[in-house]
């Protein structure tokens, strides 16, 4: 049913669309302008979370044409609130980036460089905000693909963006991985095609038959999510090009841009029968992940590389728990849900902190960040909050997702889930607290440099943190949003 | 219901939180706000814990509820055992804090350290008034991140590694409690402690996941309640600064463990749950054993406060052992030991602390004729640890007393053996270091005392809180049948909640 009001389904896409063409039109570095939009967007995307969560699902043709021809968007409790946590992560990300590029200038000859870097990263930025969201209210799965490449490759051109060596290199890498998952994707979209005869995603679904065709094509779309999406062992091409990044391009890609993807993957795979037959697949894959990616992130010697190296042992839990939606009344997709958004903001409060003392210090080697926390506490607190929700301690978003998952697991006879994710979340104490034990080292700075980094960077870590924190507390209406289906 | 009722709890939670919040902002060298701050939360939140213990004495109820998820809520509930805890933290909060400001004059990062100690309490006030496992485990798992920042706060290197061991133990024994909780959680939903017997509907079908949920529990809390072999974290902590050691010891981390088993037995299970299970025996020889354990290895310290920490090992045992003996009488000697030994070991470390700081001395070798040189300090900690030897009518006899009763009339004599055995070791490791301090002549002239400090020890900041505590540990088993004492209120928990 269309509603006449549900036009607001629009907004949070077409708003950072209009946006990106605006600040791409613009002569100087477009920070007004992006700020602008990036407000508009997160307050046209919060809007539509409220508007699903009072009224229920919300769905809208583009220019009333209807499918097959036309575009149409759907928003249920899921899409909605990705989109409403991607409104969060973006705004803190934006304010963010305001402070950023303005700290970077120090007045000599490498600032011409850096404007133009600002000059690309609005219209960039806003474009992957736009696809993002269009990606998670499309009802189709033609628009989806365009959704899809959008993505990657305004991701791919934020990530080549701070020009440095080893950044071009993992973008070009990030490239072709993502132009290799979008062809498999694309391959299985033409197989769903031909054998149900629609692009429709809910009727492709409900359609799954276990015939070779589909098979195949499940198959194809999902090894081309899975590629993008980094999960172990697919995850080789994610530490270096989140890491190497500009600061809030990580926060970006490991808060928001990896979720798109994954989102795309519960879509397909949260029919039941799929999951009693092969659910186990992604869970295995993720187990390795959440184990690897703690291995290696504890080994790291640079901040920005082991906050990588935790997005892809988080992304393990992503898939571990795909064995618990196979019983649709558990709260399985609670907690994966719940899980997703309190890694993006934990995370992206993270990266953002993590750029702050690479912006000071002028490197990020973990033993020598001692004494960071007296010049600046703000993004330190960030820091360490973003890394207690991660470890799943309370009060944050993390301690109830690891809650809902343990308990879910454990009610439907799940040992080795509940398992995994407990000494999961031990192995990432172990590796948050190697740099929190750094950062929070109460040595004394010889002297006290003049600090470059603007408030308003510190804090907008800080406010993404805090609403890690505070979905420690509020679940109810989170999961009350999800709830609409 | 009126509603100042439900606001008491909150507003005696904000009166830490609030001024530790502020005091991480202020700068360093604003001295007065911070210490006007802290005093001022102190005092307004031991006036609001009054107001409750009155309350509760009156029958009135108190509780918050949040909801957290669909089926479980966060819940604040002021019952009499919680009041115990909470009066006993926030007296003792308030004195450390006098003890603090003075101990830490003119070091570094006092900002942090303040901001973080009120948020130690709070979070300590929080595990008190728990009115669900749920909400136990979300304040248990706070209090090792708030405590955390202070153990390592001296930023040497012996003080980092101490922070990774007590992380180590602490962090996994969050994880099994949180896996415990978890489990319960999937079995029967949520559990309140006001509501005893939720669990003994399971006990046909499901004996076996129960015993083994009360193992997963009891080792979870067991690591901060230091229950031999969990408490190798203990001693290597006592890097941290004298008044952390004295909050740690006796206020928060580790009576946070003890307080976490008397709620698992008996509000949780419930003793006749826990005896039907056959749990109550092995509680009883592990905590027997922690008991003899830590006085043996107490005895061969030569350091004064990892003598102190193994003392504490062994004594906060004494709160398990009166649990799993689990009759009335025993219930008192374990649950009044839970103030008994806050009181005398809080004024054991504050002493350690003065001599530490005023003399240089750490070891016990080294304590030759410090009473003279600190009579006020060493008469402190000569009554504390005649207390904790148990010399009548000092508090720790009454803990033990009650403890030897409960033991004689369930039938458990040999248990008594166990109690002299322990009282003996406490004499031979306590003994010793008074007589030095007193009775033996020192190695060299004592530097004399520095400035007009009103007292001939050191600041009287630094004096009057172990005075203080000392006299009130010789006053609670003075007084111990008198309306006011510990033991009085530990006598109408008793009778309210777990009486025959």
């Amino acid at each position: 049913m269309i509603s006449p009001s549900s036009s607001w389904l629009i907004w949070p896409i077409i708003a950072p669309l209009m946006g990106a063409v605006l600040c791409f039109l613009s002569g100087k570095p477009p920070r007004r302008t992006g700020l602008f939009f990036a407000v508009l967007t997160s307050g046209a995307s919060l809007v539509l979370g409220w508007q699903v969560l009072a009224r229920g699902i919300e769905s809208y043709a583009m220019g009333a044409w209807r499918p097959p021809l036309g575009i149409s968007l759907r928003a249920d409790g899921a899409a909605a609130l990705m989109v409403t946590m991607t409104a969060v992560t973006g705004l803190a990300v934006s304010i963010y980036s305001g402070g950023y590029f303005q700290s970077r200038l120090t007045g000599d000859d490498r600032d011409r460089c850096r404007l133009a870097q600002e000059q690309s990263f609005w219209p960039l930025w806003l474009l992957l905000w736009g696809a993002l969201n269009g990606l998670f209210l499309s009802g189709d799965v033609f628009n989806i693909y365009i959704c899809l490449e959008l993505v990657a490759l305004s991701s791919v051109g934020l990530t080549a963006l701070s020009g440095k060596p080893p950044s071009l290199v993992a973008a070009m890498r990030y490239l072709l991985v993502s132009l290799l998952g979008s062809l498999s994707f694309l391959l299985g979209v033409g197989f769903f095609y031909k054998t149900c005869g629609t692009l429709e995603l809910a009727a492709i679904i409900s359609a799954l038959t276990p015939t070779p065709p589909v098979i195949m094509a499940l198959a194809l779309v999902s090894a081309g999510l899975l590629l993008k999406t980094a999960l172990f062992p697919f995850h080789f091409w994610l530490p270096p090009a989140h890491a190497n990044a500009l600061s809030p391009v990580s926060a970006i890609l490991s808060g928001l841009v990896i979720k798109g993807t994954w989102y795309l993957f519960y879509r397909f795979w949260q029919e039941e029968i799929l999951l009693a037959a092969v659910g186990a697949v992604p869970a295995i894959l993720g187990g390795g992940a959440i184990a690897w990616g703690a291995f290696q992130a504890f080994s790291q010697q640079r901040l920005k590389m082991l906050v990588a190296y935790s997005t892809v042992a988080q992304i393990g839990y992503l898939f571990v728990a795909f064995p618990l939606l196979a019983d649709p009344a558990g709260m399985g997709g609670g907690a994966f849900f719940y899980f997703a958004i309190s890694h993006s903001f934990a995370k992206g409060a993270m990266f953002l902190a993590a750029g702050t003392f690479l912006l000071q210090m002028g490197h990020d080697r973990i033993d020598d960040l001692a004494g960071v926390r007296q010049l600046m506490p703000v993004s330190s607190f960030a820091f360490a909050l973003g890394g207690l929700s991660l470890m799943g301690l309370p009060p944050s978003g993390g301690f109830i997702a690891k809650y809902l998952y343990v308990t879910t697991a454990i009610g439907q006879g799940r040992w080795w889930l509940a398992l995994i994710v407990v000494l999961g979340s031990g192995l990432t104490a172990a590796y948050v607290f190697r740099a929190v034990a750094a950062i929070l080292s109460p040595r004394l700075l010889a002297e006290r440099p003049q600090l470059m980094v603007a408030a308003s960077m510190q804090w907008s870590a800080l406010a993404l943190a805090l609403m890690a924190m505070l979905l420690g507390i509020i679940a109810p209406l989170p999961l009350a949003l999800m709830g609409v289906k | 219901m009126m509603v100042w009722q439900n606001w008491l709890l909150v507003a005696i939670l904000l009166s830490s939180m609030v001024p530790g919040l502020i005091i991480f902002s202020l700068a360093e060298s604003n001295r007065s706000w911070r210490t006007a701050l802290n005093i001022l939360g102190a005092t307004v939140k031991m006036i609001l814990v009054l107001v409750m213990i009155v309350g509760i004495y009156q029958g009135q109820r108190f509780a918050v509820h949040l909801r957290l998820l669909p089926d479980i809520e966060l819940v604040l509930r002021a019952d009499p055992l919680s009041a115990l805890f909470v009066a006993l933290s926030s007296l003792l909060w308030l004195l450390t804090t006098i003890y603090a400001i003075a101990y830490l004059e003119d070091s570094p990062n006092r900002s942090h350290f303040f901001g973080y100690f009120s948020l130690c309490v709070t979070v300590t006030i929080g595990i008190a008034l728990a009115g669900n496992l749920l909400t136990f485990l979300f304040f248990f798992e706070m209090l090792t991140l708030t405590t955390y920042p202070l153990v390592i706060h001296r930023g040497t290197p012996e003080a980092m590694a101490a922070g990774r061991v007590y992380l180590l133990y602490t962090l996994s024994g969050g994880l099994l409690l949180f896996f415990g909780v978890a489990w319960l959680h999937a079995l029967v939903g949520q559990i309140d402690f006001s509501r005893q017997g939720l669990l003994i509907p399971l006990l046909a079908e499901h004996r076996l996941s129960l015993i083994l949920i009360f193992a997963v529990l009891i080792a979870g809390v067991g690591v901060k309640g230091a229950l031999v072999p969990l408490h190798g974290w203990l001693p290597r902590a006592m890097v941290a600064p004298a008044p952390v050691s004295a909050l740690l010891h006796a206020v928060a981390v580790v009576k946070a463990g003890a307080f976490g088993i008397m709620r698992i037995v008996l509000d949780v299970y419930g003793l006749p749950l826990t005896g039907e299970l056959g749990l109550l025996m092995p509680l009883l020889l592990l905590a027997a054993i922690t008991i003899i354990y830590g006085s043996l290895l107490a005895l061969c310290q030569d350091n004064l406060k990892r003598r102190l920490a193994y003392s504490t090992v062994s004594q906060v045992s004494y709160i398990a052992l009166g649990i799993s003996i689990g009759n009335p009488l025993a219930i008192m000697g374990g649950m009044v030991h839970l103030v008994h030994q806050g009181i005398m070991k809080i004024t054991l470390f504050f002493c350690a602390g003065n001599i530490a700081e005023t003399l240089k001395i750490h070891d016990i070798s080294g304590m030759n004729g410090v009473g003279r040189r600190m009579p006020l300090t060493m008469g402190a900690f000569t009554l504390a640890a005649m207390g904790m030897i148990g010399l009548p009518p000092m508090a720790g006899f009454v803990s033990k007393w009650y403890l030897g009763l409960g033991a004689i009339d369930q039938g458990m004599e040999w248990l008594i053996a166990v109690l002299v055995l322990s009282t003996l070791l406490n004499a031979a490791y306590f003994l010793p270091i008074i007589h030095r301090a007193w009775f033996k002549e020192p190695a060299q002239p004592w530097p004399a005392a520095s400035g007009p400090t009103g007292f001939r020890d050191c600041h009287w900041m630094l004096v009057a809180p172990p005075v203080f505590t000392a006299l009130l540990s010789l006053l609670v088993g003075l007084l111990a049948n008198s309306g006011l004492s510990p033991l009085a209120w530990v006598r109408f928990i008793v009778a309210t909640r777990y009486g025959p």
